[in-house]
């Protein structure tokens, strides 16, 4: 058993940023533990001396001239923009009242 | 904000030993953006220097600003580093709002640049070597801005504005290993090292490094272990604080100072150091508690798989060796040589920071002398009152241009200091100044003899004491000519005139 | 003009080029067909309103004598992870719902040029996680050939909307099978390209080390025209090819007339054939394989012995991949926001948006990709992962240094119903088993069907599958394929799907 906890799960969405409901981490730490059991047989053939593949066509060194582009428009930059003042993104306060 | 408790330096290093480690984070000038083609430009429009990459917009890819690598490959060999040869890019996760795709592009485990060093000339003259461990690219952040609370920090605020113009712009991010035995140079060396950073990018030509526009930025870490007696092991290391936003090199020194003092008061009454950021306040000259470093630092790094490894050929490196500017330590020797100054002046232009601004005014037109007797001397002057770099009042250009004003006569010493308060407050050239101060010196012989022979008809008993060979006398009637001028006339010329007048 | 839905696209770009039809008709027919069907299959999220100006204008240029291209003036339709300048664009998710992209995804820009008429974004799980497009945010697709099933996934809107003539030609993307197995489910031809032969740019990323975007068609030929019309190198995607490639249209051309059968060498993946497949998709398999030798193909049976752990490695890239290129819906830019109760932080703004904005499928994905990559346990997951996407390159080059072309079922079973898998993720992700190597190799695939299985009555594919770069043999082995069983049948197999409400 991988014995993931709700604690664990609780900390994961954390850092993923979704405000999970306790429902959700009660049957995510199920599934999670049943799905992590089953792919944790990597680890039966994936030996030190077994490579790493990141790219499934091996290509380096691709890069752009650095010559300047197109830009989006102001109006296309923050034609998605749940909210914005003054051209710039506007969000929530970054620190809550008790920082 | 508490007030910190601070222990006397002194006393703090008799009692410990500061251990360092720097992470200098250069905002190179390509063009464009680390990973996309948008301007990589200081000072526009907010949000108007962005692509669908710099918005992290869905389906947007990056690719590989060529200058970039180019530019870091140049810097990891300036730093006397190894470069590797194949080099990859990794996703930094975190959320931060000014983070667009709320994942940095940085390199994690395989750095273009790494195991080098850098030999840092200390205000002494000393030469101190400092250990490089790496150097990486990685690509900046947006710009937040606070609204609302009085203070327009973080702290209080209602709201907060995001602009990406600089999110995107590349950066390499220069790490040392551990400093030891520093000692009590510890500030010292960290201003030090910080200005041969931004004399080595400098020369290079790859970073603007103004540290007040953020292009060249430092992260300090510092951490004090307690001393051992002799024949003793060494204590182990201490916990480390580091302290950001520090943007100045006077800024760099005075942050230290602060973390050893505040560290060792903490230390000295049993308290534990907190691994945390400390943000640099340059008005209060204090550092404050920021995010405690804690598990929710778990970055998730993993090869970026939108990118592929950079592997640069032996013939790439060597040509950027080859074309690699001479080291700092060297052109220092070079250009006191050059300019003809004393040890004693040249060593006040580098503890000063200003071997750049120097010459940049002497290639801007200058005498060595006239560049190297206004930043040392008023630019210096003001910028310590003011508490900002002098490399921030007034352009290298302006300078040379007040120079010039003074060797044609058009102003003295004194009203070139006028003039430069005016450029420093921003009120244009030194010659828009001149005109619109009407500061220049009156050359005009006939406003001169004028007030010359004012001066002379009212003060009879002078004339005749000059006319009789007491030349000092005429002292008095300088004295009310450039009074009568509003000091805007050469004494050298005015006494000539007092003189020829008087035997007429 | 009933006819017009149901022409090939090979067929209506003939008709088009002569001016029999123009392309406001074939346009106009296609719009209607929607109109007429789409309530009960629910293949479209939305449908163009520009598409018959469009057509306009490409029946004005070709009046005009302007040289077009050969596919000009035929209908597309275009899988909602592909970002458009005229239509929404959502990735199948609540969270970018209304979402208007500045610039359109290279593919789209790729067929506008060649005068293809988008008419409509097609339906998908969301964020393309799932074989069913039951974890569309907008409700599922249905399967033309039985309503109660699903039409595969997450392209499973592309594969019914050409299944169910409602457009000719559409494009997907492909992660793990997201094009193959909805062609099987649905009797249509879908083709997965060399990883880096078609642009990502404008691809709204799944798993960026995974996801290839490829044509979905009811003809092995019309899936080459429309090959040949977006594999192109793109400079704003790092992974792009450079390679100048045979036209695809003309190697199925070529395999329909029967060419590159003999002496072709044909592997069957001992680990990807028995047990675990439905038997009616076993027994259309092995007639299809058989078919192959009688026309002097030889059949060499090749072992794959790391495929077993393919699934497991590609639920480790894939998440992971994913948990990261979704951080950038955070309600900042652009998309949804969800205010949590009495405010809150930046912080908490985003928590909330996004467990309102993803549904439970996407939130299970992000969260063990999260745990993945996390401290601790990289080497294990991550880690191990990418050396299992080593070793299974490693028994394909094995396998491809004896045949020319490997061949397996395209899924395990033919199209399940609703509701079947949903509660047990795991069967759902095992339904993958066949596709997904080819991802994790970055080789090209094609699913070509094959017949009904006995048993349901529903359609089967072929999966067919070439070593990187060589695309061009799967046009010719699947056309090949597609000319030899409907000369045996008659007629297409696609013209045995039930009609549906439509006129």
């Amino acid at each position: 058993m991988s014995e993931i906890s709700e604690e664990q799960v609780a900390h994961l969405a954390n850092l993923a940023r979704i405000a999970l409901t306790p429902e959700e981490i009660s049957s995510l730490t199920t599934e999670l533990d049943q799905i992590v059991d089953s792919i944790a047989k990597v680890q039966e053939v994936a030996t030190p001396d077994v490579p790493a593949t990141s790219h499934p066509v091996p290509l380096s060194n691709v890069f752009r001239p650095d010559v300047v582009g197109n830009t989006l428009t102001i109006e296309q930059t923050l034609q998605n923009a749940p909210e914005h003042a003054d051209n710039r993104f506007k969000v929530s306060a970054i620190l809550g009242e008790e920082q | 904000m508490a007030k910190d408790a601070l222990m006397d330096y002194d006393k703090a290093l008799e009692l410990f030993e500061p251990v360092l480690g720097f992470e200098v984070h250069v905002e190179l000038n390509t063009k464009t953006k680390m990973f996309s083609s948008a301007p990589n430009e200081f000072g526009s429009a907010a949000n108007t220097n962005v692509s669908p990459v710099c918005l992290g917009l869905p389906g947007a890819l990056p690719v590989v600003n060529e200058q970039a690598v180019r530019y870091a490959i140049s810097l990891g060999l300036a730093l006397g580093c190894s470069i590797a040869p194949s080099s990859r890019f990794a996703r930094k996760n975190y959320f931060y709002p000014d983070l667009a795709k709320n994942y940095q592009i940085s390199q994690y485990d395989e750095p273009i640049a790494f195991e080098g060093s850098v030999d840092v000339e200390m205000p002494d003259g000393r030469i101190v070597t400092v250990p490089i461990e790496r150097a990486h690219m990685e690509e900046d952040a947006g710009k937040l801005t606070h609204v609302g609370g009085s203070t327009g920090r973080i702290q209080g605020a209602e709201y907060s504005l995001v602009d990406y113009n600089r999110a995107g712009v590349p950066l390499v991010e220069i790490v040392t290993d551990i400093i030891y035995g520093a000692e009590a140079d510890a500030p010292e060396l960290a201003k030090a090292y910080v200005a041969t950073i931004r004399d080595i990018v400098t020369s290079l030509g790859i970073s603007d490094a103004k540290m007040e526009r953020g292009n060249l930025r430092c992260d300090a870490n510092i951490s004090l272990r307690p001393r051992t007696a002799a024949g003793e092991p060494p204590a182990p290391l201490g916990t480390r604080t580091e302290t950001k936003n520090v943007n100045s090199l006077r800024s760099v020194e005075r942050a230290i100072r602060y973390e050893i003092q505040r560290q060792a008061a903490i230390l000295a009454s049993g308290g534990t150091i907190i691994q945390e950021t400390r943000h640099w306040h340059e008005d209060t000259g204090r550092t404050s508690a920021g995010r405690p470093k804690s598990d929710a630092d778990d970055y998730r790094y993993f090869p970026e798989p939108d990118l592929l490894p950079v592997e640069p050929s032996v013939e790439l490196i060597e040509e950027l060796r080859a074309a690699l500017p001479e080291p700092p330590a060297a052109r220092r020797r070079r250009l006191k040589a050059d300019w003809g100054f004393t040890d004693l002046e040249f060593q006040d232009v580098v503890n000063g920071g200003l071997l750049v601004e120097i010459t940049e005014t002497v290639a801007a037109g200058a005498t060595p002398a006239a560049a190297r007797k206004w930043w040392t001397g008023e630019i210096s002057r003001v910028a310590n009152v003011q508490g900002v770099e002098a490399s921030a009042l007034v352009s290298p250009e302006n300078v040379a241009a007040l120079a010039g004003l003074v060797d044609t006569g058009t102003l003295t010493d004194k009203l070139a200091r006028q003039v430069l308060e005016g450029v420093i407050a921003g009120e244009g050239t030194p010659q828009e100044v001149v005109d619109a101060r009407g500061l220049a010196v009156v050359s005009d012989d006939g406003a001169l003899i004028a007030a010359i022979d004012d001066a002379l008809a009212s003060q009879p008993d002078v004339l005749a004491k000059i006319r009789d060979g007491k030349v000092q006398a005429a002292g008095a009637v300088i004295g009310a000519v450039m009074k009568a001028m509003k000091g805007q006339a050469d004494a050298a010329r005015v006494r000539e005139l007092v003189l020829e007048r008087a035997q007429s | 003009m009933n006819d017009i839905i149901r022409m090939t696209a090979a067929d209506l770009a003939t008709h088009l080029q002569s001016g029999e039809i123009s392309a406001v008709d074939a346009t106009q027919a296609h719009l209607d067909r929607i109109e007429a069907v789409d309530t009960d299959v629910h293949a479209f999220l939305a449908v163009s309103s520009d598409a018959l100006d469009t057509a306009r204008r490409i029946d004005e240029r070709r009046a005009a004598g302007e040289k077009l291209g050969p596919l000009a003036g035929v209908p597309l339709a275009v899988k909602d992870v592909l970002v458009t300048t005229d239509m929404p664009s959502t990735s199948g998710s609540k969270i970018l719902e209304g979402y208007m992209s500045p610039f359109d995804a290279t593919v789209v820009r790729l067929s506008r040029e060649a005068g293809l008429i988008p008419i409509g974004k097609t339906n998908m799980d969301e964020f393309a996680m799932g074989s069913s497009t039951e974890h569309s945010a907008y409700g599922p697709t249905r399967n033309p050939w039985d309503l109660d099933r699903i039409p595969g996934g997450s392209g499973g809107g592309s594969a019914a909307a050409v299944a169910a003539f409602e457009a000719p030609l559409a494009l997907g993307s492909d992660t793990g099978g997201s094009i193959r197995q909805p062609a099987h489910v649905t009797g249509t031809v879908g083709v997965k390209p060399t990883y880096g032969a078609v642009s990502r740019y404008g691809a709204i990323a799944l798993a960026s080390s995974l996801d290839q975007v490829g044509p979905v068609t009811r003809t092995v030929l019309d899936a080459g025209l429309l090959h040949d019309v977006i594999a192109h190198h793109d400079p704003h995607d790092s992974t792009s090819l450079k390679d100048v490639w045979p036209s695809m249209a003309d190697a199925a051309r070529s395999g329909a007339r029967g060419e590159g059968l003999a002496g072709l060498k044909v592997g069957v993946v001992r680990e990807l054939t028995g047990n675990g497949f439905q038997a009616g998709v076993q027994s259309r398999f092995d007639e299809t394989v058989a078919l192959l030798t009688q026309q002097g193909a030889e059949v060499i049976e090749v072992s794959a012995p790391h495929f077993e752990y393919a699934v497991a490695a590609y639920y480790l890239i894939l998440p992971a991949e994913a948990s990261s290129n979704l951080a950038k819906f955070d309600s900042v830019r652009f998309g949804m926001r969800v205010q949590p109760e009495g405010g809150g932080t930046v912080e908490q703004v985003m928590a909330a948006t996004r467990e309102a904005g993803f549904g439970p499928e996407v939130k299970r994905r992000i969260i063990l990709g999260t745990y993945a990559l996390s401290a601790g346990y990289y080497d294990a997951y991550y880690g191990s992962a990418q050396k299992v996407r080593t070793l299974i390159q490693r028994d394909f080059n094995t396998a491809f240094e004896k045949v020319d072309v490997l061949v397996t079922p395209s899924a395990p079973t033919t199209a399940f119903k609703f509701g079947e898998k949903l509660e047990d993720p795991m069967a759902m992700y095992l339904n993958d088993i066949t596709t997904i190597p080819a991802n994790l190799a970055g080789i090209p695939g094609i699913s070509v069907p094959i017949g009904l299985a006995p048993e349901d009555g529903l359609p089967v594919g072929i999966q067919v599958m070439a070593p990187q770069r060589e695309d061009a043999r799967l046009y010719r082995v699947g056309a090949a394929i597609e000319a030899l069983l409907e000369q045996q049948w008659g007629h297409t197999l696609i013209s045995q799907a039930p009609a549906l409400g439509g006129k």
